[in-house]
Parts: C-alpha cells; structure tokens; sequence
C-alpha cells in the first residue's frame, strides 16, 4: 500500500504493508536510522518519536494509523528549541556510553521539557521511567535534563 | 567452540601481569607484534600521503586521523586509546578526528573488547604510538630547518625551534614525515604524566556528537545496496532440531524471498566447553523478506517440528531439585583443601552455616544481535557489532569452509556488549543466510530471539559452613558450591576460582563443588564468575562479622591483615589496596554514623579484573518489606591514571546500576527445555526510579592504570544486602531481592 507521511516537516511517500510498525517505516523504508528497534513491544522506549508533538512507541503504531499526524524523529528534532537544548545538553554531560537508548531518551526529555519548563526531580523520573538505558546512564540524564531547563530559565 | 582468544578475555587477568615490572617486560616483549602498526607503513620510502603509520594520519590542514582499533560498545575505547596516543603525539585535540579499523591482525592486536583490558594492555603501546608519530614528525622539522632534532619542541600540533623562533604545523610537515622509517622503539622517551594534558582531561566521546542526532553507527543501521532481511527462528528447547516446517506457507507470505532450514554446524562448533555451551549455527529456520517486518511477520506463521533433543525436560525447578541431591552427596570436585578444615569447625567456638543461591540472568544488549552480510564468489563481507571480531572470522571460516583471508570484518559501534559480543553466534548466522541466498543480507534477532538464545550468566548454589575461635576470628570455611559443568569441568563462566577470597585468610578452607549437565548455553557477563560469587563471599564474611559481634568494616579491614599480594588471579589481590579502597569508602559514607530506624548501611569489596572496589549501600526498609535505596558510595582503585574521567565515572555508574538490576529485577527461568522470559517486561534492567544517588571516588594508588569495565559491579549487592540485614537484622540469600521476604 502507498502512504502519504509528514515526517519532519517533509511530505513522504511509502510502499508498505497497512500493519507495518511506524518505526519500521521510519527505519528501513525511509532510511531514517535514528529512531531503535529495541523491544518492538511498548517497554524499553528506544523507538520513541513524536506525534503531532506528543511522544509515542513507534514500534506500536502501524502505518495505517497515522493518518496526517505530523511526525518528528531524532533526525529534525534539533528544529525545535527544546529539542536543540536537549542535544546540546546530552552533549555537553556527555550521557552516552553505547549511545543506542539515547534517541528515545532525548525524544522523552524534549517532550517533557516543552510541557515542563522547570521539572522536579520527581517529574523528570515519572517521564523517563519507562525508557530503559541498559548501560545504566540515569544519573546523566538526570543531570542532562535539568542542565537543559536550566538552559531555558 | 570456546576458542583460547575468548577464554584469555573472560579470564582477562590471565595473560597480563599487572606489576610494574612485568608489564614494561610484557609490553616490550608484546612491543615488537603491537607496533607493527607503525613499522609496516613506514618502511615505505615513496609515500607522501601523510599517512605515518597504521594508526595515524595527518592531512595539510592539520587534521590528525587516529585509527581505533578496537571495537566500540560503550566503554570509551574509541575515544581512550585515542586519547594515549594523541598525548604523546602532542596532538591539538580539537583536530582529532577518530576513524574505526576494520579487523586487521597483520596490522593490529589485541581487537576486541572484554575482560577490562582496553586500558592494561594499550595504555603503553599506544603512548609509544603517538611518541613515534610525534619523533616523525619532530625529525621532518629538524630536517627542514636544518637544525638538532633535540632543539625542537612541540605542543598542540605544531613543531618549534626556539633558538631560530621557527614553527611548522603538523600538516605541513605530515608528507616528508611519512618518508621516515619509524625510530627504534627503545629509543622514545614517554612523558612525565605530570606533563599530561589530554590524557587525565574529561573528554566528550569522540561520537557523542553524531549520535545525539541519531547517526547511523550501530550495526542494526548497515544498509547495502541489494540488501534482504532475514529472521532466524532456532529451536526454542536447548540443544533441538529442526524436523519439518511449513516452509511452502512462509514462501507465499507479502515480501518473503526465501524460507529454508538450516541444519546447523559441525560437530566441534557445537560440543564446547563444559558440553554445554553451543556457540555457533545452531539448527533453525531462516526466512529472508524484503523488509524485516516482512520477514518476522512471516516467521510468526512458521510451524516447526522440532525434535526438541535431550534437555525438553529441563526447567528451574528441576535443576534446583538437582542442586538439592547433590548438596546431601559428597562433592565431586575439590577447589581448595587447606589445614585441617573438619576439624577444625569441630573445635571452633561458634560456627555459622548458611546457603545462597542466585539465578541465571540474560545480558540484553539493548541493540539485539544482529549482523549484515554479503557472502559470494568464496569471499565473504560482514558488517558486525561484535567484542570478539577475530573469533567470529574464525567461526565464519570453519562453519562456511572459507579461508580467514578471504573474509573482511568490519566492526560497528555496539549498542551495549556486557560480554554478549564476545560470541558471534549472529555472524555465523547472517553468512549462512546471505551465502545461501546469494545477496546481501542483514540479519535482525527480535528481542525474543536475544532473550532466549543468550550465553546466560550461570544461576548457582552455595553451602557454606565457618568457625569462629573465641575472639571472633574465622579459624575455617568450608563451601560447596554447586553448578554446572561436565566431568569435573565447569560450564563456561560457571566455575569458582581456588583461590577467591577470603581464601589465604583463613587457616583451614575446604573449596568443593558439584557440577550439573545441561544444554543451556552459558557465557560472559559483565565480571564473569565474579557478578554472583562476590556478592556469596561477601555476604558470608558479613554473616561472620555479625556472629563474632563485630562491626562489618572493621571485621573486612583485620581480616585482610598485612599488607601482601595473596595468591591468586592477575597478579594476586592486594590486601593493601583492598584496604585502601576501603577506607576510604568508610571515609566517604560516613560509616558509623546514627542512623533512623529500619535503615542500615553496608560494605562490601572486591578485587576484579586488576581493579579494586569497595562499595558501602544506604537503605531503609519499610514494614511492609519495601526497600529504599538511598545512596551509593563507592572507592575505586584501577591505578595511578584515570585515562578520560568523563568515560570513567559513566563505567562506574554503569557498573552499578547494572549489579542493581541483578540485585532488584533480573531472573531468567526455565521450563520445557525453554527459557520463559521473551522481553523486557519479565527481565527488567533497573529504570529511573529505582536509581539511587551515587558518589564514586578514585583512590589513585601506584599501579599501572587498569580497567573499570567490570571491577566496580560485584561489590554492590553484598553492599545492598549488607545494608538490608543492617536495617532489619533479615539476610537475603536468594537473588533478586525478594521485598515480601522483608516484611515485619
Ligand atoms: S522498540 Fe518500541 S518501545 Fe522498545
Ligand atoms: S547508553 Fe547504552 S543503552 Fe543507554
């Protein structure tokens, strides 16, 4: 099936299957290797992208459900303020040690940040909690985020 | 197949000698293998290009390309051994760019990442990299001017001649350097490290920046023209085959190219270590597809027969209910008999006997195993995310008949290793499919794939028995552990070393185990062998320190006693450093101090893979059994260097969230011959939440810089666990953490 997709702000058409997991689509039909493949399953986060501003598990969204949502991947989050400022944060901390969680990771940072200027520590836990960083870089994202509110303040 | 490379990187500690002494002999004699890097690309007398050896070159306008040669999977090593060289080569950093090496063992050594050897085994060699690169450089200058090549200095990528005021850039001297034949390797003088300036320094990883932005590194983001995906469905019963499959139905599904059994590898690939471990093409279906949803999509509709061999029975309860008969028969493999250790607990004051045991658990690399290859016309080309390259060209060449010449590897970045890579089960693997088919093919396990076909950490059991004399002083230890293994040979990564400590501490210690047969497969996980049984040692010696009415801190500091190196792996444990560590864990946490109710603290401390941790954990636990970590102290001695203390604090930490994800979360169970874990959900590595404040302190002792890999996991639960028996007088035994066990 053809799909029409907005993904960072550019116009997309795709050749796939109607049930094909957005994060496929991302992958392997439009080249956008950013966004991880790490548990297909809703759990770990690698996936995350944004919809229309929101963030979501685009292992569980299939093509077919996307209609004209507006999508933006790791690859143009830098066009948003927050997004910016969260690169540069994690850059700046240095959060990576594989680096594979961290798209995820800074899709969910963004989020919280462009509906949370200034959030606690209680809040930064209750939005990052259900991203998993096998290498254990917690305490850096932590640091990373209230780095880049700070940033904003 | 457990080839001898993988067993030296497990063991790690084995084959280099961490002395001063020794290792300066071990480098110099490791030295003439090391650098052929930088002799074989100097003897050619006609090159201008730049190129000054097999590890650097620098383009006119300065920038220095420095090759890494080894695997990157988060520890840093892209960036560190970089780092070692661009310091003696005086390099201005901020032109520093990092290129990675594909597999070359007539070029490089020592490419692969385990065991914390990064930094012990390089730190020297690629120093005398860069003071070699540094000598071309200065030589070309001297040259040029016509001046001693002992007037000239350099800093940050540029050459002086004080006396005539003269300075040349490297780029400009870079193409008549590259004429030079490389100096004699006795004749570079290293620098005084008080002199350093990019080693010691917090550096950013040399691809943060790209990978902020999502860059493509990793090997699940290889894409060649031509490419197919494919699924590889193996049995999900150790040690099954494959007997029929609906392969007609799978062919006709949206997207699928081909779907074919495969029938597995040879026999010597399959009977490895212990009988158990079976690292290479296992028997399964593959199905190839245009995209690898189709494919995967497809091998949801695959119906195997399998003939499900002789472990279809196996599940955890079995091989508890194993462990169980074995604890009542004598063991069958003794470890350690030292004095007089029966007679001794007859005489001893108090004893204390307890058992432990611990489960298996997965590593979960957070990129699941996968890799892309292109095999044709007897040659093969493989895009791999592996720790281990040399060994999974090796597996390729055996299992597909081809020559190691006739096969290129190149290493991606790996998202996540934990000793995972160091089998190459998925290489063997993409080869077969893409010879078979006859494309390009990029190989994707799916999490459930990864989650049920590991190279497990080994669950064990452990029956210990201690006298104390009247003082409160352990006259004697006596242990049976049980695990697995074949004919008085442990599984891989299952064993327990003679000489663990407390071992050369106590005067009578019997050392014994019982070894179980079983089809799953085991490996490295991050501080093999050392994860569980530091955690076991541990504990008991908190268990005595209680029993003798002494506190826990100072029960650890008199039992090391003087200052000695005891026997045993690496260069034996260092009762000073082991001490050092811990006093000044004990400094840092504040040990002793009042604490509220239900809330204790606890130590604990290990010597791993060269490096020396002490840890002390801070909990509280409510009466309804739940625990509260509330910080995390840990004392870390790898020696007199930390090479890039922006990487090594983020290992440190990564170290112990990792051993907290064993202390809170993680099992792997059995049943049918099956793993029952298929995601995340049911082994779940620690998140946010469960993250504790830490503070990591380096106790810089001199010792040549060591790894930090692994030696900062182990101490960490017997430290949580230590803390809990503190807090609520309640001793964990059993891993995970069961919080109903510590209830009021
Ligand atoms: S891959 Fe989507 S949440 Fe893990
Ligand atoms: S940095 Fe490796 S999974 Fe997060």
């Amino acid at each position: 099936m053809q799909y029409r997709l907005n993904v960072n702000g550019t116009e997309h058409s795709v050749e796939v299957d109607p049930d094909t997991p957005l994060l496929w689509v991302l992958r392997d039909a439009m080249n956008l290797k950013g966004t991880k493949y790490g548990c297909g399953a809703g759990i770990c986060g690698a996936c995350t992208v944004h919809m229309d501003g929101e963030p979501v598990r685009s292992c569980l969204m299939t093509v077919s459900s996307l209609g004209t949502s507006k999508i933006t991947t790791i690859e143009g989050i830098a066009k948003t303020p927050a997004g910016r400022r969260v690169q540069e944060a994690w850059l700046k901390v240095d959060v990576m040690q594989c680096g594979y969680c961290q798209p995820g990771q800074i899709m969910e940072a963004t989020a919280l940040l462009s509906h949370n200027a200034a959030p606690s520590d209680g809040d930064i836990t209750t939005a990052m909690d259900s991203h998993i960083c096998r290498c254990g870089t917690y305490t850096r994202i932590r640091q990373a985020i209230k780095l880049a509110a700070a940033k904003e303040a | 197949m457990l080839p001898t490379e993988l067993q030296r990187v497990i063991e790690g500690v084995k084959a280099v000698h961490p002395t001063r002494r020794t290792v300066l002999v071990a480098s110099a004699a490791a030295g003439g293998a090391l650098m052929v890097g930088w002799y074989a690309f100097a003897k050619d007398q006609t090159r201008d290009d730049g190129k000054l050896n097999a590890f650097v070159t620098i383009a006119p306008d300065n920038t220095i390309t420095i090759m890494a040669k080894n695997p990157e999977v988060g520890q840093g090593a892209k960036t560190a051994l970089a780092m070692m060289i661009a310091e003696e080569l005086d390099a201005d950093w901020s032109h520093v760019l990092i290129a990675q090496a594909d597999l070359d063992t007539t070029v490089f050594k020592g490419q692969y990442a385990g065991g914390s050897m990064m930094t012990p085994e390089n730190y020297l060699p690629m120093r005398q990299v860069g003071a070699a690169t540094r000598a071309l450089l200065v030589k070309a200058a001297a040259k040029k001017w016509s001046v001693a090549e002992s007037e000239c200095t350099t800093s940050k990528s540029v050459v002086y001649h004080g006396a005539s005021h003269k300075s040349a850039r490297y780029g400009e001297l870079a193409a008549a350097a590259s004429r030079f034949e490389a100096p004699d390797a006795k004749t570079l003088v290293l620098k005084d490290p008080k002199t350093f300036t990019i080693i010691g320094e917090p550096t950013v990883g040399i691809d943060s920046a790209r990978l902020v932005k999502g860059a493509p590194l990793y090997g699940i983001d290889v894409t060649l023209p031509g490419m197919l995906y494919a699924v590889f469905q193996k049995c999900p019963v150790f040690g099954g085959k494959v007997r029929n499959a609906n392969l007609d139905a799978i062919k006709k599904m949206p997207g699928v190219k081909a779907a074919f059994v495969i029938e597995g590898g040879s026999k010597e690939v399959f009977e490895a270590e212990g009988g158990t471990v079976s690292s290479g093409l296992l028997p399964g279906v593959a199905v190839v597809a245009t995209s690898w949803w189709q494919a995967d999509k497809a091998r949801k509709a695959l119906q195997v027969v399998w003939d499900e061999g002789p472990y279809a029975t196996t599940s955890t309860e079995s091989l508890a209910k194993e462990a169980e008969a074995l604890f009542l028969k004598p063991a069958t493999l003794s470890l350690r008999n030292t004095g007089d250790a029966d007679s001794a607990l007859k005489i001893a004051a108090k004893t204390v006997e307890a058992r432990y045991d611990y489960p298996f658990v997965a590593h979960v690399t957070l990129e699941p195993q996968n890799c892309t290859a292109r095999v044709a016309n007897g040659k093969a080309e493989l895009w791999a995310p592996t720790q281990l390259p040399e060994s999974g060209r090796g597996l390729v060449a055996h299992t597909l008949g081809m020559d190691v010449k006739d096969i290129i590897v190149h290493m991606t970045r790996s998202g996540g290793g934990f000793g995972r890579r160091l089998m190459n089960d998925y290489m063997v693997e993409a080869a077969w499919i893409s010879k078979t088919v006859g494309a390009p093919v990029k190989l994707v396990w799916s999490r459930a794939d990864d989650i049920g076909h590991d190279f497990y950490r080994p669950g064990g059991w452990h029956q210990i028995k201690a006298g104390l004399d009247k003082d409160g002083k352990p006259v004697a230890w006596k242990h049976h552990f049980v695990s697995f293994g074949k004919d008085k040979k442990f599984a891989s990564c299952a064993g327990m070393s003679p000489d663990s400590y407390p071992a050369g501490r106590i005067p009578n210690m019997i050392y014994d185990a019982s070894l179980i047969q079983t089809g799953i497969p085991m490996g490295p996980l991050r501080a093999p062998g050392e994860n569980a049984l530091v955690w076991v040692f541990q504990s008991f010696i908190d268990e005595l320190a209680h029993a003798a009415g002494k506190d826990p801190m100072e029960f650890q500091l008199e039992l090391l006693g003087k200052d000695e190196k005891l026997p045993g792996r690496g260069d034996g444990l260092s009762t000073g450093r082991s001490r050092g560590v811990l006093e000044k864990v004990r400094q840092m946490s504040g040990w002793g101090r009042a604490l509220p109710p239900r809330t204790g603290l606890g130590v604990a401390f290990a010597y791993c893979h060269l490096g020396y941790a002490a840890e002390v954990a801070e909990v509280s636990v409510a009466k309804d059994g739940v625990l509260t970590i509330h910080k995390i102290w840990s004392a870390v001695d790898v020696g007199r260097q930390i090479v890039n203390p922006m990487g090594a604090e983020n290992q440190c930490q990564g170290g112990i969230v990792d051993a907290l994800s064993h202390a809170l979360n993680q099992k792997i169970t059995f049943a049918n011959g099956r793993t029952v874990q298929t995601n995340f959900d049911s082994h779940m590595p620690v998140t946010m939440h469960q993250v504790p404040p830490m503070e990591i302190a380096f106790v810089l002792s001199d010792n040549s810089p060591t790894g930090l890999g692994e030696p900062v996991f182990p101490p960490v639960i017997p430290a949580v666990t230590n803390a809990i028996f503190a807090a609520t007088g309640k001793r964990v035994r059993s891993l995970p953490i069961d919080e109903k066990t510590l209830a009021v």
